[in-house]
């Protein structure tokens, strides 16, 4: 055939049918429309400040006045942000105040609003107190009441993300707490390294590495549990983010083991874990964005659930064969 | 009235109305869709934009058959799928008239069209309704779910938590919307606008008990003329989401029509979700003191 003979249409590629039915291979669910990088930030910011705050007020009970300064900073500069993010993040920013119009225990953005906003206004406040040196009584009274909510700072993200549709999202409920509260502890160890200095540090290199250590277990566990679904976590744009978060986790991790003693080491070791942290936020965020988009995730599951419940001997009828309204993939 | 935590959040609920505070309330009023006389008219689509003053969601020409509104959204509050299927000829009377060649159809086979007009399923445990942070959207006298406009700060939570995919943000404007069952119209004891336009009664709209058992009768009646493919979607109040208020009666699978076959509202499973968000917000606490504890300066 000569070059101007060729066929306008390329030939068809032979397509693998799918293993499930659809409506033209559209996804189910709505796309979340939480917006990247705001949500994802979010998600590490307040994880971050959460475990910081609670770093800094055992740090300053110890006597580390440096590392309690740095997670002082550390917790509301995260808290800070985090709020900004979530703002930012509404369709109606002006109308953030809405978010304390009421408390809804089965709505996890309303208790997380509740912890964010006294949390953010306590961490200010300590580290107003750290910075300017103006009633420290107070500032140390506030720090206390931030890390008493640091805790469920470092977890409720988790349960925002599960309570959700989303397959890849609701079923990791199992795991996501323990891997967002490791990579918090993991990060604000990783934010201790890089401020204290060696004389303090010991603690945030212990924090930093079992936070990695954790934070890798547990989302090797999710991925395992969940299957089919897991793969979300492994695979596109979600899964170069969670092999990043593993490099960086696991670099800091060591890091932190081996070399906190040199202020150099500590620094690079500190910023690892801080960026295996926030890769691992954006892992989990685009995991779910992929599995809201990805319609199998959705259907198969719930028709292997029907067909399981459905009793012996009453298999449905012969079934049409759709010449159009489902598209191989 | 009490309800235990189960029957709040996932159980088979009677009564949402009371259970979200109304003492004295109408009965529950919902939609049945038979889509088994639905004819694609878009009738419903068009009464629901102009009655709700929906703008225009963007206009496209998808090739989904003649589905180009692609599904329910922020500014599409009815939705009618249509669905080309080939099915095996069920022995057509041979009437002599003359025949087009079908193309890739073969003898044996003949087109079936499936038609249904989707919307919102104003469920009986509603997730959007759960997680709202607001208060935005609430559960009114007649056991439907509605967004108010003005108090929404467009948070986005509602929208993947919908196991259906109906609520959605709108572009531009920045708050969540959907179907509100013409709120407005049944205060002032009118039907919806969709059901009022529909010209075959696919649409119904009544007290959601009447509903179920005419729905229950349809499905009966078509089994005995031989559909056995009918079957109803939604009206089961055992369900994973406790019963829709707007069910449907379909002639195929649901996830044919864009429907998940089996949904479950996420909420049924928050009560573990929050224990295990204790358990490891403790862990936290814990590991910092931990990580303090023999440790040298």
């Amino acid at each position: 055939m000569s070059p101007r003979e060729q066929p306008a249409v390329p030939p068809a590629e032979a397509r693998r049918a799918p293993d499930f039915r659809s409506y033209y291979g559209r996804p189910i669910l709505k796309r979340p429309t939480w917006k990247n990088p705001d949500v994802p930030v979010y998600l590490f910011a307040g994880g971050l400040a959460g475990a910081s705050a609670v770093l800094a007020e055992l740090a300053a009970a110890t006597g580390r006045p440096g590392l309690a300064r740095t997670a002082r900073l550390g917790a509301a500069g995260g808290a800070l942000a985090g709020a900004g993010l979530l703002v930012h993040d509404l369709g109606r920013p002006a109308r953030f105040l809405n978010m304390l119009r009421m408390l809804k225990i089965t709505s996890p953005l309303s208790v997380g609003s509740w912890i964010l906003a006294p949390f953010s206004g306590l961490t200010t406040a300590a580290a107003a107190a750290e910075l300017t040196g103006v009633a420290p009584a107070l500032g140390r009274v506030a720090g206390v009441g931030a890390a008493a909510l640091g805790g469920p700072m470092t977890t409720y993200t988790a349960v925002l993300l599960s309570d959700t549709a989303v397959p890849a999202w609701h079923d990791a409920y199992r795991e996501l707490p323990v891997v967002f509260a490791a990579s918090a502890v993991s990060a604000a160890g990783g934010l201790g390294l890089l401020g204290a200095g060696a004389g303090e540090n010991a603690p945030a290199a212990r924090l930093g590495a079992g936070g990695a250590a954790v934070e890798l277990a547990a989302s090797a566990v999710l991925e395992r549990r969940l299957g089919e679904i897991g793969a979300k976590y492994s695979t596109g744009r979600a899964g170069r983010w969670m092999a990043a978060a593993r490099a960086l986790s696991a670099a800091g991790m060591v890091g932190a083991l081996t070399g906190r003693g040199q202020r150099r080491v500590a620094a690079v070791s500190g910023l690892a874990l801080l960026a295996g942290s926030l890769a691992l936020r954006f892992g989990v965020f685009h995991a779910g964005m992929a599995s809201a988009a990805d319609p199998r995730d959705t259907i198969v599951p719930q028709r292997r659930r029907l067909d399981a419940a459905r009793p012996a001997g009453t298999e449905p009828g012969p079934q049409p064969s759709p010449t159009r309204g489902v598209t191989t993939t | 009235m009490s309800f235990t935590l189960d029957e709040r959040l996932s159980a088979p609920l009677m009564d949402p109305a009371a259970e979200a505070g109304y003492a004295e309330h109408p009965p529950r009023m919902g939609f049945f869709t038979d889509t088994s006389v639905c004819i694609g008219c878009k009738a419903c689509e068009v009464a629901c934009k102009e009655w709700n003053a929906i703008p225009e969601g963007g206009l496209d020409l998808t090739g989904m058959s003649y589905d180009n509104s692609v599904g329910l959204g922020a500014s599409t509050w009815r939705h009618v799928a249509f669905v080309e299927q080939a099915t095996p000829n069920r022995d057509a009377v041979d009437l002599g008239m003359p025949s087009v060649p079908q193309g890739a159809l073969q003898d044996d086979r003949e087109l079936r069209w499936l038609m249904a007009s989707d919307v919102c399923k104003h469920c009986t445990h509603a997730a959007c309704l759960d997680v709202c942070p607001t208060g935005s959207l609430f559960r009114t006298e007649f056991g439907t779910v509605v967004v108010q406009e003005d108090i929404c700060n467009g948070c986005g939570y509602c929208v993947p938590a919908c196991p259906y995919g109906v609520i959605d943000l709108r572009p531009g404007d920045g708050r969540a919307w959907k179907c509100t069952l013409c709120y407005d119209r049944l205060g002032a004891g009118l039907e919806p606008a969709c059901a009022k336009a529909c010209p075959t009664d696919s649409i119904q709209y009544g007290p959601l008990d009447e509903l179920r058992d005419r729905a229950a009768e349809r499905v009966d009646a078509l089994h005995e003329a031989g559909a056995e493919q009918a079957r109803l979607y939604g009206h089961d109040p055992a369900d994973g989401v406790g019963g829709d208020g707007a069910f449907f009666l379909l002639l195929d699978e649901p996830e044919v029509y864009g429907l998940p076959p089996d949904p479950v509202v996420t909420t049924r499973d928050l009560p573990a979700m929050w224990r295990r968000a204790a358990v490891a917000a403790a862990g936290t606490v814990a590991a910092v003191a931990a990580a303090f504890l023999g440790c040298r300066r």
